[in-house]
């Protein structure tokens, strides 16, 4: 909710340039949730443990729970509503469907969005690669195991597209 | 004829939804007119509610607050016995305690309200240790402090023990562990004397819900509407806490006739609602010098908390799963479940069995050392099989091959090279150990005992006249695949694709009470139910001649049309009839636990750092019997999320406690296994159907939280020769278990 503190500022949202009002201070995961109308980006710890509020900032990923709406000032957001093309989703996405890398949910934007920013910086990783970019988001349902394997599916897809 | 979907990995079903963020939990939703609800808790462990003191500061007119005293109807959670208020009204007895509740339009002016409340409370004595309930210096619960006790007996343990040529015994320890779904608790309500309560909410089971909200309001069961929403994991801790905050949300939204909204902190979801029941396990087991069990006399106490709850369920499973796998002339097991001054512990995947069972698996390990045999051998000699009788007195009916699950996990872990090879390696020195472990175990499915029966479970399936199949119960959807598995077996029961199955959303409105989501049951039990209901369509439209034998959609579709326009609605509704022959006595505590068990045997790497005492599991394979699966990559699944949470129990997630709180309520400091903690989980199925199994299914989701820690302790003992008891095996209880050996 706006109030006397709060600042007007501009950024790109998912592609969209767009104006948010919210105080300097406030968390950019209630500005998106609740501002924005963005719900895919969730809460798990609000305190930069679980990853489940992941957020791409200027491309990197980031805690959004963490993360004050000051930063976001001419900044470049994608939240995970912005991956897939339309109807059609994005080879992280696909991966995940295909491979069982979601159960209850909650974690995957998050996880989702460490892929995409794992795969844009290192197209060919290994499962190492894998388990390092995934260290600070907390599944609790999976076990890893089919995420690690969604995200090397995702990888062969990606690779399979650019040849 | 569709192909068969049974048997395939058919992608999740709300998969799209999930993956793009669009699937709707609690938190996402925002009605008009919202309000936010918070509570204010027990800041000590047992006292006297002397008086609640509101700070003139805050301008309390702008909230809405509940008290006990706004309680409409029985201010207690249904449950079993009714023991736990909403709200304490008089007395407090444990930390955390709901006792009042605050809303307000601005969730940051409810969290600020909350901490300008406080509570004077006279200290009464309180009880933090199972030995301090066992003492009874201190009464805090009933006559002595014992929710519920059970006994298991089977031969003369006595007799058996006395003439005993090698007896061991061993006392094992379980801490308490957090669920730690990654979505915290939630509810929403909307409630008034006119329309009744609505809530929706985050949850595993919308039935318990709905038969608490009556009795709290005192309204008739029509006027309450449960709906499930999204849920992000649930693992029992969405079993029955949910009832309380359902309570919560509506008596706020009754009073202020507002929407309402509570969703709970994490440190607050860690503090205040339910987790893994700690517990105490003494075994005294006598062997003759064949290796062969002679006696098994075990004691199994649990630590269940301030009020009973869910206690003696837990109870009763980890009872009745306490001696294992196994085939013993004499075994007693006295189960005894006891109050502490803590927050109630409840539900959590297991139910009791993996406490026991860990008791048991680790002791094994010993008793086959002390007959001079390997952990294997020892096992394999002592294995039930088809036509034995299990310490319950249920005799196994079904093919039950152990040596076989057990000769694949050895062969796929490479476990004799390897432990000859870490025996020979370790003898060098160095700053690591490396050893090899295993667990036999097997874990039924289904509610124990008569539960099944008293459940009485419903679900009905309907076809449209375009011939859309809906399936309507309440089985949740937490992750574990129940939409899907669903709609896989009422594909193949009416031989249509997947794709034409739509599972209802929980909403008690629509769907009937298919029992709650717990126990392994939805896929055996309720799965079941689905399989009977689509299979009775499919009879109805060929005995009505509108369907021929073979059919493709296109005649399905026409022959719902025409079935439709003659006779009108197209649905069937099953409800659980116990398998012939399947018998349990209440009184007595025998008969048949469970219709059936899954079986296991899992292998254990690991690595100990002799500087840090820090352990590392470094492979793990999980070898299991699971009747037929219905979906391969969401079984695969489940096993995985399970050894990896009883990894966790193994060795990080110890929940530190002072006077009954949890001190470290936090991600940060509660710690559960990351992408970089795992080792690989190799998982493989063995699959022998059950016959009264949908296509031949058993229940999976529980089984594999049993077997991940006493395989962990055993290859910790290959490791280092300590003889560690008490999990979480932290660097320092092993430093410690290590001193005791003298290294
Ligand atoms: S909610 Fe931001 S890291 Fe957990
Ligand atoms: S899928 Fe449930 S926490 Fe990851």
């Amino acid at each position: 909710m706006p109030d006397r503190r709060s600042v007007r500022l501009t950024c790109t949202l998912n592609g969209r340039r767009l104006s948010l009002d919210a105080h300097p201070m406030a968390r950019l995961l209630d500005v998106l949730r609740q501002q924005a109308g963005l719900t895919g980006t969730k809460e798990g710890c609000g305190e930069g443990e679980c990853g489940a509020c992941s957020v791409l900032l200027n491309g990197r990923l980031a805690n959004s729970c963490l993360t004050p709406f000051a930063h976001a000032d001419r900044a470049t957001i994608v939240t995970i509503e912005g991956i897939a093309s339309g109807d059609d989703l994005h080879a992280v996405q696909e991966a995940f469907l295909e491979c069982g890398g979601a159960q209850c949910g909650i974690c995957t934007p998050g996880i989702v969005l460490a892929a995409v920013d794992l795969l844009e910086r290192t197209p060919h990783p290994t499962e190492h690669d894998v388990r390092a970019a995934l260290a600070g988001n907390l599944c609790r349902c999976t076990g890893y195991m089919r995420i690690f394997d969604s995200v090397l599916e995702a990888c062969r897809r990606l690779s399979a597209s650019r040849a | 004829m569709e192909a068969p979907q049974i048997g395939r990995s058919v992608h999740r079903k709300e998969g799209r939804a999930k993956v793009t963020g669009q699937a709707l939990y609690v938190d996402d939703v925002a009605p008009a007119g919202l309000l936010h609800g918070v509570t204010v808790r027990s800041p000590t462990a047992r006292g006297i509610i002397k008086g609640i003191h509101f700070h003139p500061t805050v301008d309390w007119d702008e909230f809405t607050i509940v008290t006990a005293a706004d309680i409409p109807g029985v201010n207690r959670v249904k449950l079993i016995l009714d023991d736990q208020p909403y709200l304490a009204s008089d007395v407090v007895n444990h930390p955390e305690e709901p006792v009042l509740l605050i809303a307000h339009r601005d969730r940051a002016r409810a969290e600020d309200a909350r901490r300008r409340v406080t509570i004077d409370i006279e200290p009464l004595p309180a009880v933090f240790t199972i030995d301090d309930a066992l003492a009874r210096r201190e009464i805090i619960w009933g006559e002595d402090n014992t929710f519920k006790r059970y006994r298991v007996n089977k031969g003369d343990v006595d007799a058996a023990l006395a003439a005993a040529e090698i007896v061991v015994e061993g006392e094992y320890e379980t801490g308490a562990q957090e669920q730690l779904y990654i979505e915290p608790n939630g509810m929403l309500a909307i409630a008034d004397r006119a329309h009744g309560v609505t809530v929706w909410g985050s949850m595993q089971c919308p039935y318990y819900i709905h038969t608490a909200l009556a009795a709290l309001f005192g309204i008739p069961a029509q006027r309450i509407r449960v709906v499930q929403m999204e849920t992000g994991g649930g693992f029992g801790g969405k079993e029955e806490y949910p009832s309380i905050i359902a309570g919560h949300t509506a008596l706020l939204a009754w009073k202020s006739g507002r929407p309402v909204k509570m969703i709970y902190g994490r440190v607050e979801d860690m503090a205040s609602t339910t987790k893994r029941h700690p517990s105490r396990t003494r075994h005294r087991t006598a062997v003759d010098r064949d290796g062969r069990l002679r006696a098994m006399d075990i004691d199994f106490i649990i630590d269940g908390g301030a009020y009973c709850t869910l206690s003696p369920v837990v109870l009763s499973r980890g009872t009745i799963h306490a001696a294992g796998p196994y085939s013993c002339p004499n075994v007693r097991v006295t189960g005894r479940a006891v109050a502490t001054s803590a927050p109630p512990h409840g539900a959590f995947r297991g139910f009791g069995a993996p406490q026991s069972i860990f008791a048991l698996e680790r002791h094994m390990d010993r008793v086959a050392a002390a007959a001079g045999l390997s952990p294997e051998e020892f096992r394999r000699r002592n294995f039930i099989s088809s036509g034995e009788t299990l310490a319950v007195g249920q005799t196994i009916r079904e093919p039950v091959n152990m040596p076989a699950l057990l000769d694949r996990a050895l062969a796929l872990s490479h476990y004799r090279e390897k432990r000859e090879r870490f025996a020979r390696e370790n003898a060098r020195g160095g700053k690591s150990r490396k050893g090899i472990g295993l667990a036999s175990f097997m874990h039924g499915a289904g509610f124990t005992g008569s539960g099944e029966v008293h459940l009485r479970s419903l679900i009905t399936v309907e076809v449209s006249r375009e011939g859309a199949v809906r399936v309507l119960a309440a089985s949740t959807e937490i992750g574990q695949g129940t939409n899907t598995i669903f709609s896989q077996i009422a594909a193949d029961a009416l031989g249509i694709d997947c794709d034409d199955i739509e599972v209802a959303r929980p909403d008690t409105l629509d769907v009937p009470n298919s029992g709650p989501t717990v126990a392994s049951r939805t896929c055996m039990v309720v799965g079941k139910l689905v399989e009977t209901a689509a299979r009775g369509i499919r009879h109805t439209l060929v005995d009505s001649g509108y369907l021929s034998v073979l059919y493709d959609r296109e005649h399905f579709r026409a022959a719902c049309e025409r079935y439709v326009d003659a006779f009108g609605a197209l649905r069937a509704t099953s409800q659980y009839q116990p398998p012939s022959g399947v018998t349990w006595d209440d009184e007595q505590y025998v008969g048949d636990a469970y219709g059936t068990y899954a079986w296991a045997v899992y292998v254990a790497e690991v690595t100990v750092d002799l500087t840090t005492w820090e352990t590392r599991v470094d492979d793990f394979v999980a070898v299991q019997e699971v009747g037929k699966v219905i979906n391969p990559t969401l079984a695969t699944g489940q096993i995985e999320g399970g050894v990896a949470q009883g990894i966790g129990w193994a060795l990080y997630e110890d929940v530190v406690w002072r006077e009954g709180r949890m001190a470290n309520a936090q991600m940060t400091n509660y710690i559960m296994p990351t992408s970089m903690d795992l080792p690989s989980i190799r998982v493989y199925f063995e699959e022998v159907p059950y016959p009264n199994g949908p296509a031949g299914a058993k229940g999976i989701g529980e089984l594999p939280m049993d077997g991940a820690a006493p395989a962990i302790f055993n290859a910790v003992a290959d490791a280092t020769g300590a003889h560690p008891t008490h999990l979480p095996l932290t660097p320092e209880r092993l430093m410690s278990a290590m001193e005791t050996i003298g290294a």
